[in-house]
């Protein structure tokens, strides 16, 4: 799915100050019919993101940590079933996962002799039945299931649609005889930066404006929607670290990307939005 | 010396005479008598000749050859002054000293710029003669006879002085000789020298539309803007720059604007000529050159005679640049017209010869005459010039109109040419590849630095992009754009192998970009494409006129340019600059030297006489290319060796002089040479490798500074490179001497040398023609390197791109004559470079490697090639293969018994490092096998690789020996590492794996042991993980809550969600570990909320909660799920963690027998043990409940364990009892 960027910009323009809420996922899709489901997803996460990293330090300060948890305490002695700490989040416009473990670090202060370590405030995200108190358990365990963007659970889908993708890339590599190394075995070998595959013997991808065609060293997926962002980021701690390394490669978005991004190809950046069907090996073409 | 010229002219003594006479002191013997008698006398004066003719010619020809680039002669000294003529020509004593280097293309950069500056220190102050040769008139002073008031050093104050001058005190109170920096020494007119500054290609931005076809003509004097060489003169730096300013960054700036100031007064085209009054030309090309007939030619006895022995004088070497000089005869055969002598119109007479009274040139006519029997001397040379220039040549009409009989051997010669020089590709840049061999952590000494060297290697090539991004903006400054950034770099490289990590970098990637031809962009300033020589002539006005939409003057860098860094080559060198780091210019120069010793010594081919069949001239074509990779390696390598080298030497201050010198020439001669150069060109002399070794020491020694010709250690180097040079006779040819491509190679780049300004002008004419020694003393080898066609034209372009200025006169010449046909368009060939295979080394020792010496001395190189690749790969890969089965089964033993160790010492095992120790005291003695396996792998695999790359008819005892010799190199090779290497090589796997083993042992067991795959038949269509997930998580949320009244989930939804859970987890292609740990989460979540019934659903209306019936089927499901198919640890024990368990608090009225029927089938199904179940009923006593609640929760507590331990499962019984006491207890 590869966008325009005035399709995505108009994409983008729907996603502000939308809190990251299936129901908000819902009503996207509704809007956006002809979009994959998955794309979309990938937009609204990293605009939320975005978003959040623009407005994660209001949050943090020590007045507004006090007063979330001053409401968060109000509102559960009222009525402790109430989704307190979610609607608290979805007022102040930020991440339910993020609110939660604000509220939950700022309990456990209270609470604890010491300061939480971030390996148990992580652990007790996971598993909110160690948190010690019953009610924030709850209202945490609401917070993490109700995020779309934030939280151990969209963390581990995120991880699993990236694993899964890399499984896929894989499977059509071996498909097409083409023999690569992985990255466990480039990490084995003691490579500083490993691309998901290094291809042992390059090929070349044919494109209708290239008369050479590209060569292709290395490949990396990313399940995710390529924008300006989140590209200019890979771009510069992975692409141009393969590029310095191994020389030209091919990156594909599984979920689209900005059709503008793919500025880099003579340089040696190839953009695709699935597996390129038109390459040549050294001997054969597999058209 | 005139005396001499005279004598000759008068035909006293024959040209042989002289040439033997200036070129061989010691032989005047054998010469007529009479002719030697009257050279004796004028024997002090011998050494002063050349430059006196030189000079002579230069001067004479000033009249047809005010436009268009003239040709620099740095012939010191001697003017031409005729002696008795007091109103003769007088330029002082550094006549006709010229500059060498304009600013023009000297100020690209401020590195360079010094010593291009540096080129006009030494000249005469004054300004510089208007354009267009008033020559002859000028001069006044009559007592400024040669060296009678003239710098001693080169004037003939010593002519017999035995050796270089060079000590000879400088007079610093010479105003003249050494005038105060930036001032304006009140030169007398007399004073005054011409200045034959190459000037840029004529191209100006003040030519309008209208008149484009002006550029190439000669404008009259009058209308020259005398501002342009007078404000580049007076400063004795040949740049107007004002004192103090010596910031880098000044300077770049002041060069910049200087740069462009220079090109706007570009004098020569701007001015249509009054003189030709109106009809302005058109673009058809007005201007009328001046025809040329040989009948008109006015003394041509005399012009045959001074051609015999200009030519003689080049033939022999006498001349310090043969290129020069040809750029000089050209220019004669192509001037316009003769500029008309104003003030003494001389009465031409024809009979005139018998003295320099009259000039030398009177006409066109003379000059092309005179050109063309020059040209006919050096057919030879001209012969071997690139396809372009010799058509250029064979297609000139005033050639074929002098010598019809010349213009013929050049056609045929053109014809017969496969020179063609190809402009290269320009290159892209490709990165150094990461190598694991010394690129990896065990390379670095601590993790720190490795991960600091990948951030360093990342910023290289950021800063490379941005500079190949923007370095041709106008403008962008590559200080200001990448400076700082570059020098934050540079400091993180603290370590100091850092430092030799980060400089392999930078050489490698130096020698990929810039090594091939293309790399030095393939012109001379590299910045901008020589159009000149890739247009025909035709192409022309079309160029102008795009040239004038593009305001960017075509500049040109003459026939000897300064050295320069073109294209990619800039980056490194402001790279260098802007770095400025004392440790990294180090670690950069002990590299680069490294590698040049590396390179200059490899075992290049030997030209093979016996092999004269079509194959080996298969094989010739790779060694040529072969040769012709690692020269122009060396040459980059040296450049920027010397570069990097005399850096800290050179600044914008002028040579030192007088105590000031001495004291530093004391300093200097202390320090050692970076590397030692004399030792190499001695041995590279000695060995018949010059045509290797020079070249690169050329490139070396242009970035020396003023002080360097001065030392001992490098005089003798300037001594010897001078013998080499007067010994490269081109028209000596015999077997088993220099080639003839070759040897003007090597000319080529020693002329060019000698016109470096911080070559001191007098080291060439003062130094003695070549001792006899030179040549008695190589104990060469039957057949050097010298002696092989290694250089062809494409090679001798690319080192000397300067010789292509002869191709640009006679293209220009074709392009200002109208109805000249011409126009050609050079094809652009790429060119494919090829790196530097690893040459291996000779290891072997005593009698057998002595043999096998002897046996290559018979056989083709390639077959000693073949031999030592395979020994050298088969023992590298020996190495590997050792490391793959003997290592990697050590290794395996290493985890084994880890994994024992683990289970007696229990979970920690144990310090690592006592560990480590014990593994390694265990399995290092088995080290000892590796040099059996790898002795065994060498004879098992080299004779198979030799027979493969041998050809077929290799005989027999051959191929054997072969074989037998590449095993036992392969076998020292391998055996030699292994020995050395072995133990510390198992130490370090093992490690590796030990600390493997821990950390999987660590906080994850479920990455630990064996997972199953997917069935055979799987074809992987089961929904992927990260689906159900997502979507396991959305039941959870709808569950928690908040939610629309209108949301819910289906039965069967629910049960679809678990069957598809199933398949997900028995195709385990796309399931990572945490994806399943995640998964049994949700799945233990699922289940409670079923238990507490919290799961919305949605249906016909009413129907608000799960029947008891189908939350039980989708709780077996999930059981099942438990106990089959996750393969992870399940976290049970959640479904009675407190928060889990407190799900059914909210539920009215409470049900009990869902949580009840799950605990007893998970102890049914093994899944969790009947203790374990106990202990968290009791925990979950512990907790703070409503009263009720807590009742509740104990008898369900009572009512488990009261229950006996069902020996066998009674699924059905719990059936059927349980409702009954789900509801009792609901109801209780």
């Amino acid at each position: 799915m590869i966008l325009t960027k005035a399709q995505y910009e108009e994409i983008a323009q729907c996603l502000v100050s939308v809190p990251p809420t299936r129901q908000s996922l819902r009503k996207l899709k509704q809007r956006f019919p002809s979009q994959s489901q998955a794309t979309l997803l990938s937009i609204f996460s990293q605009e939320y993101q975005k978003h959040i990293k623009r407005t994660h330090a209001k949050h943090h300060t020590s007045e507004a940590i006090e007063s979330y948890y001053q409401r968060y305490l109000n509102g559960v002695v009222k009525n402790g079933a109430a989704p307190v700490l979610l609607d608290l989040a979805n007022e102040v416009d930020y991440a339910p996962s993020l609110m939660a473990r604000l509220i939950l670090e700022r309990f456990l202060q209270e609470h604890e002799e010491t300061a939480p370590s971030k390996s148990v405030i992580n652990s007790m995200l996971r598993d909110p039945s160690q948190i010690p108190d019953g009610v924030l358990a709850n209202q945490v365990y609401q917070c993490i299931v109700n995020d779309c963007c934030y939280g151990p659970l969209v963390d581990c889908i995120k991880h699993a649609i990236g694993h899964e993708h890399e499984v896929l890339l894989r499977d059509l590599l071996l498909e097409k005889n083409l023999s690569f190394l992985d990255e466990d075995q480039l990490r084995a070998k003691g490579y500083d930066k490993t691309p998901d595959f290094i291809l042992q013997v390059p090929v070349v991808m044919l494109c209708p404006l290239a008369v050479e065609g590209h060569i292709i060293h290395w490949i990396e997926s990313k399940a995710s929607f390529g924008d300006e962002c989140s590209h200019h980021a890979y771009l510069h701690d992975q692409f141009w670290s393969y590029w310095n390394r191994f020389g030209p490669g091919l990156v594909i978005y599984w979920y689209g990307f900005i059709q503008e991004l793919d500025c880099n190809r003579e340089r040696g950046i190839l953009l695709k939005a699935c597996f390129p069907t038109n390459i040549v090996t050294l001997c054969h073409s597999l058209a | 010396m005139a005396a001499v010229l005279e004598s000759l002219l008068r035909e006293e003594v024959s040209v042989a005479a002289v040439v033997r006479w200036i070129a061989h002191s010691t032989r005047g013997s054998e010469d007529n008598p009479g002719e030697a008698a009257a050279l004796s006398s004028l024997r002090p004066l011998r050494k002063e000749f050349v430059p006196f003719l030189l000079n002579f010619l230069r001067e004479q020809s000033s009249r047809v050859l005010p436009q268009g680039p003239p040709t620099p002669a740095k012939a010191p000294g001697a003017s031409a002054a005729l002696p008795g003529r007091p109103g003769g020509p007088s330029r002082g004593s550094r006549g006709a000293r010229s500059q060498l280097f304009p600013p023009t293309e000297a100020a690209s950069t401020a590195a360079e710029a010094p010593l291009a500056r540096r080129g006009g220190r030494r000249r005469g102050p004054g300004p510089a003669r208007e354009r267009g040769g008033r020559g002859l008139e000028e001069g006044v002073s009559g007592e400024n006879l040669p060296g009678a008031g003239g710098r001693r050093l080169r004037g003939s104050g010593s002519p017999s002085r035995p050796s270089l001058t060079l000590s000879d005190p400088p007079n610093l109170s010479n105003l003249e000789e050494f005038p105060p920096v930036g001032s304006v020494p009140p030169g007398p007119a007399g004073r005054t020298k011409p200045s034959r500054r190459i000037n840029p290609t004529p191209v100006s931005e003040e030519r309008s539309l209208s008149k484009p076809k002006t550029c190439f003509t000669s404008p009259p004097i009058s209308c020259v803007p005398s501002s342009q060489p007078s404000a580049l003169d007076t400063s004795p730096w040949g740049l107007g720059l004002p004192p103090g300013c010596r910031s880098l960054q000044e300077e770049r700036e002041m060069l910049r604007k200087e740069r462009s100031k220079q090109l706007q007064q570009s004098p020569t085209p701007t001015c249509p000529t009054p003189e030709l009054g109106s009809p302005l030309p058109s673009r058809a090309g007005s201007l009328t050159d001046e025809p040329a007939d040989p009948a008109r030619v006015s003394s041509r006895q005399r012009l045959e005679l001074v051609a015999l022995v200009y030519s003689s004088c080049i033939a022999e070497n006498l001349v310090p640049n043969l290129f020069l000089e040809l750029f000089f005869v050209f220019q004669l055969l192509t001037a316009r017209r003769m500029v008309t002598a104003k003030d003494s119109d001389p009465e031409l007479s024809p009979g005139v010869l018998d003295s320099l009274e009259s000039p030398l040139f009177q006409s066109i006519h003379d000059c092309v005459f005179f050109a063309v029997q020059v040209l006919e001397c050096h057919f030879q040379v001209l012969s071997n010039l690139d396809k372009g220039t010799l058509k250029l040549l064979a297609e000139n009409e005033r050639l074929l109109c002098f010598s019809p009989a010349l213009q013929g051997r050049l056609r045929a010669a053109y014809e017969g040419s496969v020179a063609k020089v190809s402009l290269a590709m320009p290159p892209s840049a490709q990165a150094v590849s990461f190598q694991p061999e010394t690129d990896n952590r065990a390379n670095f000494s601590s993790d720190r630095a490795f991960h600091t060297f990948k951030k360093q290697r990342d910023v290289f090539y950021e800063v490379l992009r941005e500079w190949e991004d923007h370095h041709e903006e106008p403008g962008w400054d590559f200080e200001k754009g990448l400076g700082s950034r570059i020098r934050a770099m540079m400091g993180q490289l603290s370590a100091a192998c850092s430092h030799s990590h980060f400089v392999r970098l930078f050489q490698k990637q130096l020698l990929q970009m810039c090594q091939s031809p293309g790399g030095a962009g393939g012109t001379v300033l590299g910045e901008a494409p020589d159009v000149l020589s890739m247009l025909g002539a035709d192409k022309l006005g079309r160029l102008w006129r795009l040239q004038e939409r593009l305001m960017a003057p075509q500049s040109s860098g003459g026939p000897c340019p300064p050295p320069t860094f073109p294209g990619c080559q800039g980056f490194f060198r402001d790279f260098i600059l802007s770095a400025s780091s004392f440790q990294f210019n180090q670690h950069l120069m002990d590299s680069l030297s490294l590698k040049i010793r590396e390179l200059n010594g490899l075992a290049l081919p030997q030209h093979e006489p016996s092999d004269e069949d079509g194959e080996s001239d298969v094989d010739w074509q790779g060694e040529r290319r072969q040769f012709a990779v690692v020269l122009l390696s060396l040459r980059l390598l040296a450049k920027f060796l010397g570069f990097v080298a005399f850096l800290p030497y050179r600044g914008p201050e002028p040579p030192p002089t007088g105590e000031l010198q001495d004291s530093i020439l004391a300093l200097r001669s202390q320090v050692p040479p970076v590397l030692d150069v004399r030792t190499l060109l001695q041995r590279g002399l000695q060995a018949r490798r010059a045509v290797l070794t020079v070249p690169w020491l050329v490139e070396f020694l242009s970035f020396a500074d003023h002080v360097v010709p001065l030392l001992d250690y490098y005089r003798d180097i300037f001594i010897l490179l001078l013998r080499l040079h007067r010994s490269l006779v081109l028209s000596q040819e015999s077997e088993g001497k220099m080639c003839f491509l070759n040897k003007l190679l090597l000319l080529a780049v020693l002329g060019w040398l000698f016109q470096i300004p911080t070559v001191p002008e007098d080291l060439f004419f003062l130094e003695e023609g070549p001792s006899d020694a030179f040549e008695v003393d190589t104990v060469a080898p039957e057949h050097g390197l010298d002696a092989a066609p290694v250089v062809d034209q494409q090679l001798l372009y690319t080192c000397c791109p300067y010789i292509g200025e002869l191709r640009k006169l006679l293209a220009l010449w074709v392009s200002g004559s109208s109805g000249r046909s011409g126009g050609f368009m050079r094809k652009i060939t790429p060119t494919t470079t090829t790196g530097l295979g690893a040459q291996p080394s000779q290891t072997s020792q005593g009698l057998q490697a002595r043999l096998a010496q002897a046996f290559f001395h018979n056989q083709p190189p390639s077959l000693r090639r073949t031999v030592e690749f395979v020994a050298e790969r088969i023992g590298s890969n020996c190495v590997k293969h050792i490391k793959a089965t003997l290592v990697a089964d050590l290794v395996r033993q290493a985890e084994s018994l880890l994994q024992e160790q683990l289970v007696t010492q229990g979970e920690e095992g144990g310090d690592p490092a006592q560990l480590l120790e014990i593994l390694c005291s265990q399995l290092c003695p088995h080290g000892a096998q590796a040099l059996a396996l790898g002795r065994e792998f060498c004879q098992r695999k080299s004779p198979g690789a030799v027979q493969a790359l041998l050809p077929e008819e290799t005989p027999a005892a051959v191929l054997s020996s072969a074989e037998n010799i590449a095993v036992g190199l392969a076998t020292e090779k391998a055996c030699a590492w292994l020995s050395a290497n072995i133990t510390a090589l198992i130490r370090r796997e093992v490690k590796a794996a030990v600390s493997r083993t821990l950390r999987a042992q660590g906080p994850e067991p479920a990455a630990r042991g064996e997972r199953r795959g997917c069935s055979r038949a799987c074809e992987h269509h089961a929904p992927l993980p990260s689906h159900l997930i997502s979507e396991i998580k959305d039941v959870l949320s709808l569950a928690v809550g908040p939610r629309d009244p209108d949301e819910g989930v289906s039965p069967e939804h629910l049960e679809q969600l678990l069957g598809q859970l199933g398949q997900t987890l028995r195709c385990r292609q796309f399931l990572c570990p945490p994806a399943e740990q995640h998964l049994a989460k949700c799945s233990v979540e699922l289940a409670s909320l079923l238990v507490a019934d919290q799961i919305p659903i949605l249906g016909p209306p009413a129907q608000y909660r799960l029947e008891r019936g189908q939350a039980r089927r989708l709780l077996h499901m999930l059981l099942s799920l438990w106990k089959e198919d996750f393969q992870g640890p399940v976290p049970l024990q959640l479904l009675l963690s407190p928060r889990n368990v407190g799900l059914l608090a909210d539920t009215r009225p409470r049900e009990w027998d869902l949580l009840l029927f799950l605990l007893r089938e998970l102890v049914e199904k093994g899944l969790m043990g009947r203790m374990e179940i106990e202990a968290c009923l009791g925990s979950l006593h512990q907790a703070q409940w409503p009263g009720d609640f807590a009742e509740e929760l104990a008898t369900l507590s009572n009512l488990f364990l009261a229950e006996p331990p069902l020996p066998e499962p009674q699924l059905r019984a719990c059936e059927l009892v349980q409702p009954n006491r789900g509801t009792v207890l609901a109801q209780s």
